[in-house]
């Protein structure tokens, strides 16, 4: 007995060794041995291989477009008044074109069987779908068997992922985790001053490192030099909690939140000793002034790093930007957007909250392949004179929509749990009407002349 | 691998809903998958507060009608099956379809498209369109945006120019005859994209 639990141990011990050498000691100096980088060019070629033997398999089927991968029915993007207007053209009796004809409710029952197939916003809740399968069952929805060789390399895969990457990936999560608590409290120990800050910093930015490689994580930013700067805010798009490891390994922030109980609340205690986060009491969050001044007195003081806040205030899936809420425009500042796109091939990102609680969400996405992301700095953006704060949200929101390649929706993140208000149908019933009124009224006039 | 199958098995009777709605199996999986969703508490079957909950038909004008579509009159429910066949009528027409004397006619045919849209103008089921119902209709689409004038305006005019035999209301012949260049095919249908 004693001979085995020696083995084990030693076991344990190059175990440990490899991790800390190969991947940890590099994470800290910012090296990277490229390990991650062949994996994915190993990834890319067996998932392209894969797509190869699906379509020929799939051959038989009528050839389909190869669409964007998130919508299920054709939607015309027409206006109500050209497609009320086309509508209205075909009937025999309607010369001038402006009479309300029978034929308009089609119109508006098209639309409503539409929306009961696939609304805009429901579908922004739920995770993309893929144009080809990339091996992992969770993502499986249209593809069929296809042959043994294609199974054989799925099962390789779920070997790989459940029994070789997932212990690796916790354990490099709980190194990482610790490192922060402690090396946080360390560095707390000291006195303020500009070394305290540098080394808080490091311990920062070491930590995201270590939980970027125990996500298996590639990430690429693009224009580094608008990176943000102290006593500015930075913005950018919400697709799930791991969006800070992302954001966090190329600068520090300043983390914005409630407080939280359990590991959560322990990680955020230590955190807060070596530098200044703003983490408000669920009490606090519900008074919007006090909120806006705890953030404004932040930035006020240069000396402290750039917050980090996600204005949809939940988590979208990625393929779309959501309706920015206007508190974070109010305070002020120099906003740094930043637009972050996954890409889904190799793992999907998105938290689904209402499906996954957070251990099932840090499960899934430690036995996905990879995390594969794009990062954009986009330039400054301050509040023009005589600017409102929505209309500079929604500037904010374009100009992130537009670099990430996202669709900028004004629907309201928050609405997955809310009801829609009453404007919304009327503003519908208002254009509707301008498409009549013009001639019931000049028929009102020509009823005058002909008396 | 294979799960397609194993969720068209869990679906009762799926053949003869394929059959009769002529919907395939792929796009069975898709309605299903978005009953589903429909369906958050996982009864199995929908009712109208379910379709409240989709925002973009909350805001539709006619969205109530709509919703009422789906339910058969004194029903409070709709399974799965009466959902498929309710959306089959959206169904772009199959133009190769060879034309069988006996078979009954497709739900998604020119003439039962039309049927679908004027039940949502003849609520009481009388087989006619009255002056009330026109009104109720106008009047849902149009909101406060018009007097009652204009919407009784509106309705005399629309009933003069379709009705044919003068009862003053519009029989589903007279609504069928009115629309008989309107491509039906095309405003009223709805295509997967897989």
């Amino acid at each position: 007995m004693e001979g085995a639990w020696d083995i084990a141990f030693v076991l344990f011990q190059v175990w440990m060794s490899i991790v800390a050498g190969l991947i940890v000691l590099p994470a800290m100096f910012g090296v990277s041995l490229g390990f991650t980088d062949i994996y994915i060019k190993v990834l890319i070629k067996t998932l392209e291989w894969a797509t190869l033997r699906i379509q020929r398999g799939q051959k038989e089927q009528p050839a389909l477009p190869s669409q964007s991968a998130n919508g299920i029915i054709e939607k015309h993007d027409g206006s109500m008044e050209e497609e009320i207007g086309e509508l209205r053209r075909s009937h025999p009796k309607n010369l001038a074109g402006g009479d309300f004809t029978l034929c308009d409710a089609f119109y508006f029952c098209k639309k409503g069987i539409e929306n009961i197939v696939e609304d805009q916003v429901t579908q922004r809740f739920t995770s993309e779908e893929l144009a080809s399968w990339n091996l992992l069952t969770r993502t499986n929805n249209n593809f069929r068997y296809i042959s043994v060789r294609l199974t054989i390399m799925w099962g390789l895969g779920v070997f790989i992922r459940y029994c070789i990457l997932l212990p690796l990936r916790i354990t490099l999560a709980s190194i990482g985790l610790s490192w922060l608590v402690i090396g946080t409290t360390l560095v707390g120990l000291l006195p303020n001053s500009n070394a305290k800050n540098w080394l808080s910093d490091l311990v920062h930015i070491t930590c995201y490192r270590i939980c970027a490689r125990g996500l298996s994580a590639r990430i690429r930013y693009h224009n580094k030099e608008n990176r943000p700067k102290k006593g500015g805010i930075c913005v950018a798009n919400h697709t799930s909690p791991i969006d800070i490891v992302i954001l966090a390994n190329d600068g520090c922030y300043a983390m914005v939140g409630q407080v939280h109980g359990g590991l959560m609340g322990v990680i955020q205690r230590s955190m807060v000793r070596s530098c200044p986060h703003v983490w408000f009491e669920r009490s606090e969050m519900k008074d919007r002034h006090a909120v806006a001044k705890r953030l404004k007195d932040h930035i006020a003081d240069k000396t402290k790093l750039p917050i980090l806040i996600f204005p949809e205030g939940t988590c979208i899936n990625n393929t779309s930007v959501m309706m920015f809420k206007k508190g974070s425009f109010e305070i002020g500042g120099t906003i740094y957007p930043v637009a972050i796109k996954y890409d889904p091939q190799f793992g999907d990102a998105f938290w689904n909250s209402a499906k996954y609680n957070m251990v099932s969400y840090i499960l899934r996405m430690m036995t996905s392949w990879a995390i594969v992301c794009n990062v954009w700095y986009l330039p400054p953006m301050t509040r023009q004179d005589g600017e409102d704060a929505v209309h500079f949200a929604n500037r904010v929101k374009s100009a992130i929509a537009q670099q990430g390649g996202l669709i900028d929706l004004s629907w309201d993140g928050g609405l997955k749990r809310e009801k829609v208000k009453e404007s919304f149908k009327e503003e519908q019933q208002k254009m509707y009407s301008s498409m009549i009124q013009d001639l019931t009224e000049k028929n009102g006039l020509q009823k005058t002349y002909t008396v | 691998m294979g799960s397609t199958n194993s969720t068209l098995l869990k679906i009762p009777n799926v053949e003869v809903l394929m059959q009769e709605t002529g919907f395939s199996p792929a796009h069975i999986i898709r309605l299903h998958d978005r009953f589903k969703a429909l369906d958050k508490e996982g009864r199995g079957y929908l009712c109208p507060q379910d379709f409240g909950a989709i925002k973009e038909l909350a805001m539709n004008p006619i969205g109530d009608r709509i919703i009422g579509a789906f339910f058969s009159p004194g029903k409070e429910t709709v399974d799965f099956h009466a959902f498929v066949k309710i959306l089959a009528h959206f169904r772009p027409v199959d133009k190769d379809r060879p034309k069988e004397p006996n078979s009954p006619e497709p739900i998604n045919s020119r003439s039962n498209k039309l049927k679908f849209a004027f039940q949502l103008y003849d609520q009481d089921k009388d087989g006619k369109i009255s002056r009330d119902e026109l009104l109720k209709v106008l009047r849902a689409m149009l909101g406060m945006q018009v007097t009652e004038e204009q919407l009784e305006s509106i309705a005399d005019r629309t009933i003069q120019e379709a009705d044919l035999d003068r009862d003053d209301a519009i029989s589903f012949e007279e609504f069928r005859k009115s629309l008989e260049k309107v491509n039906i095919d095309h405003k009223m249908s709805i295509r997967f994209l897989r």
